[in-house]
Formats: C-alpha cells, sequence, structure tokens
C-alpha cells in the first residue's frame, strides 16, 4: 500500500509567536523566492530556477540545531537551504543571475553552489553518498553531515546504498526529508510504495517524522535525536511533511486550482500574518525592502567573472 | 511551420496509434504535464497506461524498458535530461546492447532511450550537456540525433527495426525551431536526404570549399556560419547531417570533398568527431589536403550564467574561424 503524509488541517495546529529573527529569515528565503519569479516573469534571468515557496521553515528550524563544522548537502530546491546556513543573499543572487560577487563565479548557477561547508547539485539522489563520505571523515568529531532531500528522490537506488553504508558504519548523517508530496508533477502515491519511515526501519536507522510548521515544535522535537547523531554517530531520518505552494519551477504546476490551494491553507505565511499581525507587519517590510536593495544592487553589478575550467 | 518537438510529439502519436505493441514510460511524462519538453502530451489521455510516469530512478526504468523489450513490446524510455543517461549507463551497454548477442544467439531488444540534450538555455554543468561520445562504440548500441530534416516517425521506425537499443538525443533548442519540409532551407540552401543522410547545399549545388559534418542539434548555428562565410568571404560550405551518429553511417557527397570540418556540442577530447574522422580518413586520405578538423565545446563544465556558458559552447562565430584556418 501506498501512504501519503497525513494532512493536518492547519488551522488546528496553533503557531507558537515566531523569534523575529526567525521571522526575519524566513521572510528574507520568501521575498528571496518571490524576486527570483518576478525576475523571470520580466526576462532578466534564465535558466531555470525552483523555488522553496512553502517549505522556508525547515532549514529555518534546522538552523540552530546545526554547528559551524556540519557540512550542508543541498539539492536542486536549495535557496532556502543556503540563506538559513548563510546569511548572503547578495552572493546567492550574484550566483544565479551571474554577476560579481557570485558565490561560484556563476558558474554553478541556482543549483550548485559550494561555499563553506555547503554544497548543492541538480542530480537526485547524487548527494547522499557523498554525504556519507563526508560524514565518514566527521565521526567521533562531534560534528555531522546534513543532507536534503525531497521524496521524489527516494526513487533513485544511490538512496539505498548510502543509507545502507551509513548504518553499517555508523556515520554522523542526518538525512533531512521534505516530503511535500508531489516530484516535478508526480504526486508520491504515483512514485513511492510504502513509506519513507518503512524505509528507514529496513535499514535499522532511526527515523522521526512531523507533521509541525511551528518552528519551536519542531526544534525541541529534534533537538536530542540530532544531539544523539552526533554522539552516537548514528543517521537519522528527519521526514517533514510539507507543502510546495508553488511551482517546480516557472509556471509549470499543472495541479488543479482546488489542490493548489489546499497546500495553499498550509502556508506559514499567512498563518504568521493573521495571528501575530503586529510582529510579522514590520518583519515583512523589512525583508521586502532587503530583498528590493538586493535585487536592484546585484542587478547592476557587472558581469562574472570565470578564470575558466 | 510545424516546431520539432511538435513534430516528434505527432510521429509518437501515430506509432502508438499504429501498434499496439508500444509502451512509453518516463519521469512526470503522463497529461497533463506531458513531459518536461512536452513532447508526450497528450500521449496518456489516448493511450492510458501503455504511457508511464515513473519514479526518479533512470538506471531502473532503462531496465524496464529493455524488459517490455525482451518481451516483445517496443519500448520508449524518456530521460528527463540527457546528462542523468549516465544513471543508465549500466542497463544500456551491460544489459540492452549485449544482450542482443552475449546469448549465442540475435536477442531483440527494440529499446529507444530518448534524450534531450543539449546547452545554450542556461541550465547549467548538469542540465545542458551532450554526452553522445560516452555512448559512442558500444558495440550493439546505436545512437542518433534528432535533426529538423528527417522525419521523426521514419526515425523511429527505423530504430525499432534494427531490433537493438537505440539512444535518440533531441537537442533541446532544436525542439523550438521549425522542421524543413520540401526541400527547401532558406533562399541560400537547399538539402535532400541521401541514404538517411540529409545534405545541405547551396541552391545551384557547387563543389564546396568545406564539407561540415553535424549532427541535428548544430545546424542553426552551422547554417549561421555557412551564411556568413558566403557573404563575406564567398567560401562555399556543404553539411552534412546524418540522423545516425553511430555507427556512423556511408555520407553522400565526398567525391567531391576539399576539406572537411566534424561540429559537435560535445566536448573536445575522446568526441564523436573523432569516430567520423577514423572512418573516414582511410577513405579520403588521397583527396584531403590537411586532416579533417574536429571542433565541439571546451574541454569544460558548462557554466549556467549565460555569458559564460556561450563562451563554452560552440557558437557561430567560433565556427567560422575553424573553418577559415581549415581552408587557409
Ligand atoms: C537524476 C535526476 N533525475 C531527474 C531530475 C529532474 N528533476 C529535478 S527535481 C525533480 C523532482 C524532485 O522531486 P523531489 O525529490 O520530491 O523534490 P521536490 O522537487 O519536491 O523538492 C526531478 C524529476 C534530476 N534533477 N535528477
Amino acid at each position: 500500500m501506498t501512504a501519503q503524509p497525513a494532512l493536518s488541517p492547519p488551522e488546528r495546529e496553533t503557531l507558537s509567536p515566531p523569534a523575529e529573527a526567525d521571522l526575519d529569515l524566513l521572510l528574507l528565503i520568501r521575498h528571496f523566492e518571490l524576486t527570483l519569479l518576478r525576475l523571470f516573469d520580466k526576462g532578466r534571468l534564465s535558466g531555470t530556477t525552483h523555488t522553496c515557496l512553502g517549505q522556508e521553515y525547515v532549514p529555518v528550524a534546522l538552523k540552530p540545531l546545526l554547528d559551524e563544522a556540519d557540512f550542508v548537502f543541498s539539492n536542486h530546491r536549495g535557496h532556502g537551504h543556503f540563506l538559513a546556513r548563510h546569511a548572503e543573499p547578495y552572493g546567492l543572487l550574484a550566483e544565479i543571475m551571474g554577476r560579481q560577487g557570485a558565490l561560484c563565479a556563476g558558474v554553478g548557477g541556482s543549483q550548485h553552489i559550494y561555499h563553506h561547508r555547503f554544497l548543492s547539485t541538480g542530480v537526485q539522489g547524487e548527494s547522499l553518498p557523498v554525504a556519507v563520505g563526508t560524514a565518514l571523515t566527521l565521526k567521533g568529531t562531534g560534528a555531522l553531515a546534513c543532507v536534503y532531500i525531497g521524496d521524489g528522490t527516494w526513487g533513485e537506488g544511490a538512496v539505498y546504498e548510502a543509507l545502507n553504508m551509513a548504518r553499517l558504519w555508523r556515520v554522523p548523517l542526518l538525512v533531512v526529508v521534505e516530503h511535500n508530496g508531489i516530484a516535478q508533477s508526480t504526486p508520491a502515491a504515483a512514485h513511492m510504495a510504502g513509506t519513507v519511515a518503512g524505509r528507514a526501519a529496513a535499514f535499522d536507522i532511526p527515523h522521526h517524522r512531523t507533521t509541525s510548521t511551528d518552528i519551536g515544535h519542531i526544534r525541541a522535537e529534534l533537538a536530542p535525536l540530532v544531539a544523539a547523531v552526533r554522539r552516537d554517530s548514528l543517521p537519522l531520518v528527519a521526514e517533514f511533511a510539507t507543502h510546495r505552494i508553488g511551482p517546480h519551477s516557472k509556471g509549470d504546476d499543472t495541479r488543479t486550482p482546488e489542490e493548489i490551494a489546499r497546500v495553499a491553507r498550509h502556508d506559514w505565511y499567512t498563518r504568521y500574518a493573521r495571528l501575530y499581525p503586529e510582529i510579522f507587519e514590520p518583519c515583512d517590510l523589512r525583508a521586502r525592502e532587503l530583498v528590493e536593495r538586493v535585487a536592484a544592487e546585484v542587478s547592476a553589478r557587472p558581469l562574472s567573472v570565470w578564470e575558466g575550467p | 511551420m510545424t516546431r520539432v518537438s511538435a513534430h516528434l510529439n505527432g510521429a509518437l502519436h501515430d506509432l502508438m496509434a499504429a501498434d499496439p505493441r508500444v509502451h512509453l514510460l518516463g519521469e512526470d511524462v503522463r497529461d497533463p504535464y506531458g513531459g518536461a519538453f512536452k513532447v508526450t502530451k497528450g500521449l496518456y489521455d489516448r493511450f492510458g497506461d501503455r504511457v508511464r510516469s515513473t519514479p526518479i530512478s533512470e538506471n531502473a526504468i532503462v531496465g524496464v524498458g529493455a524488459g517490455l523489450a525482451l518481451a516483445g513490446r517496443p519500448a520508449i524510455v524518456e530521460i528527463m535530461f540527457a546528462d542523468f543517461a549516465a544513471l543508465a549507463f549500466d542497463q544500456l551497454v551491460n544489459f540492452a546492447a549485449k544482450s542482443t548477442a552475449m546469448y549465442g544467439r540475435p536477442v531483440p531488444i527494440p529499446l529507444i532511450v530518448r534524450c534531450p540534450s543539449g546547452g545554450n538555455r542556461g541550465y547549467g554543468p548538469t542540465h545542458s550537456q551532450s554526452p553522445q561520445k560516452h555512448f559512442i562504440g558500444v558495440p550493439g548500441l546505436h545512437v542518433y540525433e534528432l535533426t529538423p530534416f528527417h522525419d521523426a516517425g521514419e526515425l523511429i521506425a527505423g530504430m525499432f527495426a534494427t531490433e537493438r537499443p537505440c539512444l535518440l538525443f533531441e537537442d533541446k533548442v532544436l525542439y523550438t525551431s521549425a522542421m524543413y519540409t520540401g526541400g527547401v532551407v532558406d533562399d541560400l540552401f537547399r538539402y535532400e536526404i541521401v541514404g538517411g543522410v540529409a545534405r545541405v547545399f547551396h541552391n545551384d549545388d557547387p563543389a564546396p570549399d568545406c564539407t561540415l559534418i553535424v549532427p541535428g542539434g548544430m545546424v542553426h548555428r552551422a547554417l549561421s556560419a555557412a551564411w556568413e562565410l558566403m557573404l563575406e568571404q564567398e567560401v562555399i560550405c556543404e553539411l552534412l547531417v546524418p540522423a545516425r551518429l553511430y555507427p556512423v553511417p556511408d555520407l553522400p557527397g565526398l567525391n567531391r570533398v576539399r576539406h572537411v570540418c566534424v561540429l559537435e556540442d560535445g566536448t573536445e577530447g575522446g568526441a564523436w568527431g573523432a569516430e567520423v574522422a577514423r572512418v573516414l580518413h582511410p577513405r579520403l586520405w588521397s583527396t584531403l589536403r590537411r586532416p579533417i578538423t574536429l571542433a565541439g565545446a571546451a574541454a569544460s563544465v558548462i557554466p549556467a550564467a549565460p555569458h559564460l556558458e556561450r563562451e563554452v559552447l560552440l557558437q557561430p562565430g567560433r565556427i567560422k574561424n575553424v573553418i577559415m584556418e581549415a581552408i587557409s
């Protein structure tokens, strides 16, 4: 049987008041992503991009659980992962726009970034074995390798080969699964037999699933588990039942309007705005203005320079 | 006018309608999405479960395609980006290609693996490659590339008729341009198809100063260089565009060549052009004034930023320089 993440009606989850720093970061990521889509529409960006609209809270919740010495592996939908790790929106946008100050000279672009122990690549499933190798070198140091993957990426055999070795060799590996129930256009029910939990269990790897979008709640749940990854040098699969409220990349959402409306009800943005307007509004304005400045400044920069292959 | 992607889509429709044994699978190929490049649009709605969206499992879906083919169901597998054909290398090379011969008798494996390839779209290093060269020289594995001249339906029928696994590369920029029909390219050039190879020549068919051998995805850049060379230098170029890249087919018009350039989007080094040159050199040795010229993308990753990507990939400007140097 296939199992979908049960969707708890978001109305029933009361969000605790957000810390201002968390809200700032959430909103920075949100406005960064919205700005990318706008720049695309205006023809000022080329190639492709995958925004994390709706999923921003995952890396924000994980932020204080990760240490400086940890290694983070990200995927195609990695802008939020990056900004939660490094507060460098100018460098990231410059990378995406191929401007001076780019993190990787504009060579990697949106999906291929390597910057201070943060590495992303655009080939699904490829990073998990690499994360195991890196985690091997971190064993016993208290640091870990964290790797983000989506539900669809569980289609790749490399994921299982890596999990097997991670458990056999007891490496400090934190696998963060952003289970948004869809891979590009394919719903999880059509791409995944069984569950993420069942798959982790098959390798005797601890698994934790959360449906919460409450940052404080998520941190409280995960803190002891992540501490155990470091202490006991054992992998952990941390699964988030989450929602992609935007398109896969740009303008390629073939879900029905009802389905899009259903996932949008989970959006932390509208819920925080409704529950805590006095905290939310000034933060929102601040983030909007910051990203506008970033976009204006970076767009005006000269093209990036690359030394060549 | 028919765009190349729509033409291919039509060919797939016709093929699946004509032969109920044919199956198609790939990531996100089902309607309403119809594949990342919309080439499979309408197929699921029309043919139901003969068209399957798959999990993200490139190696396994090529294996499934091979299994369908083994059991008498010609299969088409779409790999979303040609770069990910690397994940299916094992099934292609060690199973599909070998199983046609390693059981001591011919075993038919009518399997076509379609791979949208190529850059100039700013998709970055893992979504822009032209990895044809990695599949050249594998016994039992045939490599094709879509062109704006060849009828896609005939091409697919021909591939299935080999009863061997075939890769079909489809340039992503080519998708958006028009199919040529009726032997006319533009005001200067005409074309004819001879033995499966499109020969593109000046209206009055003069002997060319330089013969350009190019896969389908390179046609427009080669033509644009050929136009400029004609207008600026009165240099006459002829193009040979084979739909089958490997094994290299018999090429027409070679009896009157003076110089040959092979152009491709693959990176330089161990390239398709080297295989073409290997085949042609013994045949043309006495008539060529110098070795066949090879030009491709720089030996480099393909950057995401358009201004950097342009420098790495083969563009009309560099093609002109290469030709001028070759015939100097
Ligand atoms: C090996 C490989 N196959 C296919 C793709 C194309 N692709 C990019 S993202 C994606 C869907 C990924 O789904 P999921 O893992 O659920 O992550 P999400 O996009 O939902 O964040 C696909 C098929 C790819 N990048 N790499």
